[in-house]
């Protein structure tokens, strides 16, 4: 089994049920703050997904689009903590 | 040879992002799922870009990874601690099975800073931080 082959089937599709699952917990996530731990968690995910991508499809301008990701996480994060914070009660 | 370190490097760090995933489903309330999510996928996608950074050779991949890598180390902690400070004012409630709140009644609920002296915080008229814990499962899932 090359090395190739076990990043197309093994380490992807581990990465993909891993969204998957996070996607549930964003989907019911009680309160807002589930939703936001979620989302930063996917984002994080796709930053693995795209670094795997980027290295079977040898291409590594993809990597400057991981950096960006990263981050657009955190100041997304700090940003819906900040305004959850300062949310009077509705 | 380097393709069996390449291998066990991306498993263990693939194997890390779906026990953080598995973790965020499952654990019982919000505080734990954030405790646990924050460390694992950290701790994931790092040895996904060194095995990346091993595969390309090239000094700039090789940057770009370490930058990746030092800007996730000091943003996670900063984001995980300011999204469950939210939390914490916002009222989520805790496990039933919590035994120990230690920042009950440490926060002045008006200015948002935290005490060192429960007795100096002034009492609040909103809820009582030692009812913040859920009595039953549904409070928290």
């Amino acid at each position: 089994m090359t090395l190739e082959s076990y990043f197309d089937f093994f380490i992807l599709p581990v990465l993909t049920i891993s969204v998957i699952l996070v996607f549930i917990r964003l989907y019911k996530g009680p309160t807002v703050v589930d939703r936001v731990v979620a989302l930063d968690l996917i984002i994080t995910i796709g930053i693995g997904i795209i670094t795997v991508y980027s290295i079977r499809s040898n291409q590594k301008v993809f990597l400057d689009v991981a950096i960006i990701l990263a981050l657009i996480a955190f100041l997304g994060t700090i940003a819906f903590a900040y305004y959850i914070e300062q949310r009077k009660d509705d | 040879m380097i393709n069996i370190l390449l291998a066990i490097i991306s498993t263990i760090g693939a194997l890390s992002i779906l026990f953080a995933s598995i973790g965020i489903l499952r654990m019982p309330d919000f505080y734990l799922r954030l405790s646990v999510t924050v460390k694992a996928s950290t701790l994931g996608v790092g040895l996904l870009l060194i095995c990346a950074s091993i595969m390309f050779p090239d000094v700039s991949v090789t940057t770009k990874a370490i930058a990746i890598v030092f800007f996730l180390i000091i943003t996670a902690p900063i984001g995980a601690h300011m999204i469950g400070r939210a939390a914490y004012f916002t009222g989520t409630p805790l496990w039933k099975g919590t035994i120990v709140d230690q920042l009950a009644g440490m926060y002045n609920k008006e200015t948002h800073e935290l005490e060192s002296d429960p007795s100096q915080v002034p009492p609040s008229e909103e809820l009582n931080e030692e009812e913040n814990i859920a009595r039953t499962e549904d409070e928290t899932d």
